[in-house]
């Protein structure tokens, strides 16, 4: 349906580099050192409604009560749901393929999404007990933990 | 509503996978020339301008600004609303709320997005949460893939369902002189193409499209004074979740998730007890087949687990007695910024008979739309022919 003009379309390139430096804050500044330290994960507790959340938070979704609570989750848990990714693009952390899915860890009643490696593709399913391995170098963002694999 | 609020005009581009032959404004304007034509109202009778896109997929921000010329809006009152996906639907809600209010009788909404000119992917990272979520971002492709992976485990949905949601999608499109991807797909095409992430196959997703769309929304007086067929727009609600909660994709939750919150809302100001045969018409937001399946669900046409019988019976068919998407819906086109719009106008042009080839085959007095975007927001809207 294009109509037929009568000019020549001209394309003008641009480019941008944008970095940004997030402060991770109460909540954030602890789990990332206790990670980086301790090689644990925290999870926060909000006792009115029973919940502990990933990632710790100060206020509770549900009833907005200030959270102060931080308690260790995991850090084995389970598979609630995953997606082999077959094909590759830019943005993609990872070249293809590979399984991205959701961890429940123990204790915690919101998912974490991750990578899932040493796993048979096969074999990779809802359900599916996992563990985390922790990175060597820290780099102080959420690959610190590298990835899970399956217990 | 302290006033009644109608549509009163509306139009939209062409959609393409590629519009060189105008920038941002330019396109943008020829849907604001056609819903003012479709109106038939002169631009300095517009009393607010409104405008919406996705935040920064062409690499830009405060289009509000520099595209004043283009999108009518020098000197008059309105802003830039940005809520993501559903933002066309959102820029719906605020104009009729403009209207409602009695501090403006024509507002003009405007949406557009131009996939083309964008990083969208990177962009779209951008959208995850800085300190939890980027490191892992894809594109939304990942979302819909675990969306899918849950629903065939929790009901026994098959690859062929998601499969019938694709051809439905572009066999209407191909009705639909506006949408994108016309093809003549059959199932097995939709079966084998390329996998993205397992479910989700090429076919199951949508397109990236340029396109833009405009309504024009008045007061009941210059409605009924200007307007041969004002669609009225009834009631409209919003729902958040947060990013983080598991339970969205787990389609067994019992928990009150935000499309089922927003549908139970709309559907009490309305007296609504059966949406499948209260509504005439749905125009659902389903960048992936998957999506098409779980509103199905959420929206309450049918019992939890039972989305994939509605498609696997024809009953969301264009002619079927439950029609969801004749456009195409956003499987079809998918200019982001606009797509939750396209879903209100379509619905509108449904009621008022003006859908030419997509045109249902009955009768339309009532119409619901549904809008999500990516941080669980969900917008309804619900339009009918006349205020009774
Ligand atoms: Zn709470």
């Amino acid at each position: 349906m294009t109509k037929d003009k009568a000019y020549e379309p001209f394309e003008v390139d641009q480019r941008m580099v944008a970095h940004s430096n997030y402060w991770a804050g109460e909540m954030g500044s602890r789990f990332y050192i206790t990670l980086r330290d301790k090689k644990k994960i925290l999870g926060v507790r909000c006792t009115k409604c029973n919940k502990t959340f990933w990632p710790p938070r100060t206020t509770c979704v549900f009833c907005f009560s200030k959270l102060d609570e931080l308690v260790e989750i995991g850090p084995y848990g389970t598979l609630e749901t995953f997606t082999l990714v077959t094909y590759s693009e830019p943005v993609h952390p990872r070249k293809a393929p590979f399984v991205y899915g959701i961890v429940k860890l123990d204790g915690a009643d919101t998912g974490m999404a991750h990578f899932i490696d040493e796993v048979d593709f096969n074999k990779v399913h809802i359900g599916m007990r996992v563990k985390p391995v922790f990175a060597k170098e820290k780099k102080g963002n959420i690959l610190d933990i590298q990835y899970f694999k399956p217990i | 509503m302290k006033r009644n609020v109608a549509i009163i005009g509306g139009g939209q581009t062409y959609h393409a996978a590629r519009r060189h032959d105008v920038n941002q404004v330019e396109m943008t304007n020829e849907a604001i020339r056609r819903a003012l034509d479709d109106a038939q109202m002169r631009i300095d009778e517009i009393d607010a301008v409104l405008v919406s896109n996705m935040e920064f997929f062409e690499g830009t921000h405060m289009t509000d600004c520099w595209m004043a010329d283009g999108s009518g809006a020098y000197g008059k009152p309105g802003i830039k609303i940005t809520t993501g996906g559903t933002v066309g639907a959102t820029t719906v809600c605020v104009g009729a709320h403009y209207v409602a209010s009695g501090l403006f009788d024509n507002v003009l909404c405007v949406a557009f997005e131009k996939q083309e000119e964008g990083d969208t992917g990177a962009i779209l990272s951008s959208v995850a949460h800085p300190l939890w979520g980027r490191s892992l971002a894809g594109a939304a492709v990942g979302y819909f893939a675990m969306m899918g992976s849950s629903y065939m485990a929790a009901w026994g949905a098959k690859e062929e369902h998601s499969a019938m949601v694709a051809v439905k999608a572009r066999q209407n499109a191909r009705k639909n002189k506006y949408a994108h991807l016309k093809l003549d797909i059959t199932i097995e095409d939709a079966l084998n193409s390329r996998m993205l992430a397992w479910p989700i196959r090429m076919l199951d997703m949508c397109p990236a499209s340029n396109g833009a769309c405009a309504m024009i929304l008045a007061d009941e007086k210059t409605a009924k004074d200007r307007c041969k067929k004002p669609v009225w727009i009834r009631a409209m609600e919003t729902a958040h979740n947060e990013q983080f909660e598991l339970d969205w994709r787990d389609v067994k939750t019992k928990r009150p998730i935000f499309s089922k919150v927003c549908a139970s809302r709309i559907y009490k100001k309305l007296g609504v007890s059966d949406p499948a045969k209260y509504f005439d018409v749905f125009e659902v937001y389903e960048p992936a087949t998957w999506a098409e399946l779980v509103w199905y669900e959420d929206l309450g046409l049918c019992k939890p687990g039972e989305g994939f019988k509605l498609i696997e019976k024809g009953m969301t068919n264009i002619d079927g007695p439950i029609p969801v998407n004749p456009s195409g819906g956003v499987l079809s086109t998918n200019c982001i910024g606009a797509s939750a719009m396209l879903r209100v106008w379509e619905a509108a042009l449904q009621i008022r008979g003006d859908a030419g080839g997509h045109q249902v085959p009955k009768d339309v007095n009532r119409a619901l739309t549904t809008a999500y975007g990516g941080t669980n927001w969900a917008v309804m809207t619900a339009l009918s022919k006349t205020l009774d």
